[in-house]
Order: C-alpha cells, then structure tokens, then sequence
C-alpha cells in the first residue's frame, strides 16, 4: 500500500472543507483525490474510484474550447504545472453530465514540500458561467 | 536494540515530587546496540544521560526530530559536545531555506547560551534529511516529516528485525483524512506501521484537545488509536503534559484503556525505564 505524504494528506484536509472543485495530483498527474465537488464534475464519486490513474481519469475529463473541440492535454494548466512545477491559469468548456457545456477556470500550483521536494500538483476549478 | 528513556515529558521540564513516577525531564531517548550509540532528541533529559555514557566512547549520532526547545534545550549541558576526541553527528530536518545548522546557531548563541556552535570543541558533520532513509552502524534508519508545526519528523529504527519508532510530537488525528481509519492517509503511519515499540505523543486529556487541534499534539485516546491504526505491539504513551502529575497520568490511563478492548500493550512512558526488543 502507498502511503501518502504530509503535505498530501494535509493538501486534501484543506480540499475536503472547500466548496469549490479541488483535484490532487501526484507528480505524474494520477488523480490522489478530488474533493466533493469535483465529483460533481467528473460523474464519480472518491469513495467508490479512490486513486485513478492519469490515463483513467484525463478520459473521463474532457476539456474542449469553445467550439467543442477537444483540447490538447499539454495545453491544460495543471499539466503545464507538473510540466514546470509551475503555477498556472487557464479557461476551457467541460461536458456536466447532462451533457451541457460550463465554462471553467482552473489554478493550479505545485506542491513543493521542505526542502524542495516536488510532491505533486493542486488544480482549482472555478465555474465562469 | 536497548532502549532507554531519559526523558518523556512534554513542553518544558517539570520537576516536583508529584512527577517522581513518569519523570519531569524533557525528551531524550538512547538507543543503543554494540558499539553504536544513537541519541533521540536533546531534551533536558540528555544531561543525565551525558553522564552514563561509558568512559571510552568516542563516537555519538544525534538525531533532532525538530528544533522546539524543549527538545533540544539540554544540547548545552551535553558533556560530550566539550571533548575533542568525541565525533557527534548531528541529524535533523531540512527547513524551506534556512540550513539546520544555522537553526541550531540561534540557541548556541548568546543571549540565549554563552558559547556558540562553532566553538564547541568536538568533531561532527551536521547532516540534513527529510523523507529520508540512511544508515547508523547495523541500524537503518528513515525519517518522514509527520503532522506538527515547523519542520518536524518521527524515526524509524530497524535493526535486523527489530524496529522502534519515535513521533514524540505528532497531531495524526490532524494529519489524517478519516481518523482512524485509514493507514494510507494518516501522517506516520509508514513509520509506525508493525513497530515493536512506538513511543507516540498523548499529551492532552481528551477533553482539552477539542480546543487546542492545530497545536500539534495528540490525545490519550488518539495516541491509543494510531497505536492500533498502525499495528504495533507496544504503545508507550509520550510528551507529558507538564500540568499532569503521576496521579493525573495514572487516572488518564485508566480511563482511556479500561473501557475498551485493545488490541496493543499500552502504557504510559515512564523516565528512567528501558526496554530490549
Ligand atoms: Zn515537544
Ligand atoms: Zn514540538
């Protein structure tokens, strides 16, 4: 069993009493968590999915511009971020689950623990519209 | 590996005849297997412990799970800092930017203390780590930051198949997404996972707690539960509340162990005490 580092773990306390979507990614972009709201977003729940790998879940979430065309992953902030270790900022449109499209703001920052460890990434999606 | 424990207490030293039993010096433990001598933490307990130490020896390895002063305020007093034939290591926490020795300089210096680190007489090398794993002699030894302000990590200590971990200062039930029930979310639960020995903060009443979360230490009856979460098979209740006299120690003992079925040896960590494992 992997165990989750302190900066991780203290990562999702602080997403699980936030009401806006927060996902946790490692530094290889598998989903750790993702808070209540984000299940909101991606049609599932933690309890029931726990750990998704990145090819798991960046199929299941599928940002698109405005036209509806999918877009490119390594134009998504929060790759960009484990790109870099990076923060980053960006806008797209998501499906909800009854299939109609939301404008979404997303911030995502690294989690860089002492000294200078690179853990993984934070990703924060804000509804536009 | 011999574990002796030189001090237990918790914030700062105690001393009154009310704490004969459980000791009023703050942490410092020796572990020691041949040759090897491995010092956790210097805790006012370290000046007792400076004046065991065999007559020959020349070699110490001083690990600090974090910089608070009650766990390195006996470092002064620690005789063989004074002896030049003496090589100390020095192990502790990396920090964001400021290095563990320059840390360390602000209580070796005045007005805090007379002499500064760069005097001190004895040989070492100060050695920084983190998530980390290294080796001391026959022990391997890994560090994991845990649930506590500032830079702070617990210990795991193996040797062969033996194994001791150290977390006097530790919040799991903070660090931890559905205390206690999940091992994979809970802050030392890598360290403390099938210990022999887990010696684990249990500072506050139960009660207390509920008003000081953040603070950084543990419940009684959280310390007994993160003993179980992560299946060891002795619990030695640490870090005193420096308020808690032997009679408060023993009556907090009972009520958290005699109403439930408990599935580790638990008890309360007593100075002066030892244990082989
Ligand atoms: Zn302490
Ligand atoms: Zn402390």
């Amino acid at each position: 069993m992997a165990t989750q580092q302190i900066e991780i773990i203290l990562s999702r306390q602080m997403a699980d009493c936030l009401s806006i979507p927060v996902f946790i990614v490692d530094t290889k972009g598998n989903l750790l968590f993702y808070n209540e709201p984000a299940e909101e977003l991606l049609g599932l729940r933690f309890e029931e999915t726990g750990f998704m790998p990145v090819e798991e879940w960046s199929v299941i979430f599928k940002p698109q511009n405005e036209k509806g065309e999918l877009l490119p992953h390594v134009s998504l902030p929060l790759v960009q971020t484990l790109i870099h270790k990076i923060p980053s900022h960006g806008q797209f449109w998501v499906n909800n689950l009854k299939g109609e499209m939301h404008k979404i703001s997303v911030t995502s920052y690294p989690i860089i623990g002492r000294p200078k460890r690179f853990i993984g990434a934070v990703a924060l999606f804000w509804k536009s519209d | 590996m011999n574990i002796k424990i030189w001090g237990c207490r918790g914030s700062i030293p105690s001393p009154g005849p009310e704490k004969s039993i459980y000791g009023s010096n703050t942490s410092c433990i020796q572990v020691t297997d041949g040759n090897n001598c491995i010092i956790l933490d210097g805790g006012s307990g370290i000046q007792r412990l400076s004046e065991s130490l065999p007559k020959n020896i020349t070699h110490i390895d001083l690990l600090l799970t974090h910089l608070h002063l009650d766990h390195i305020i006996g470092l002064g007093f620690f005789q063989p800092f004074y002896n030049p034939k003496m090589t100390i290591n020095i192990w502790g926490p990396a920090a964001a930017y400021v290095s563990l020795k320059q840390r360390l300089r602000r209580y070796f210096s005045p007005p805090l203390f007379p002499i500064r680190l760069s005097e001190l007489p004895c040989k070492g090398e100060i050695f920084e780590i983190h998530n980390s794993t290294f080796r001391i002699g026959d022990f391997k030894i890994t560090s994991e930051y845990i649930c506590h302000p500032g830079p702070t990590v617990g210990y795991r200590l193996q040797l062969g198949k033996a194994v001791f971990t150290y977390i006097p200062d530790h919040e799991p039930a903070l660090g931890s997404s559905d205390f206690p029930h999940n091992q994979e979310w809970t802050s030392g639960f890598k360290l403390a996972r099938g210990a022999d020995i887990l010696m684990q903060d249990a500072q506050y009443k139960n009660e207390d707690y509920k008003n000081r979360i953040g603070w950084g230490h543990s419940s009684m009856e959280n310390a007994i539960d993160f003993g179980e979460l992560s299946g060891v098979k002795k619990l030695l209740l640490f870090h005193h509340d420096p308020m808690h006299t032997d009679e408060q120690l023993m009556e907090l003992y009972k009520k958290n162990t005699q109403n439930r079925k408990l599935s580790i040896e638990v008890e309360l960590a007593e100075e002066g005490k030892s244990y082989n494992i």
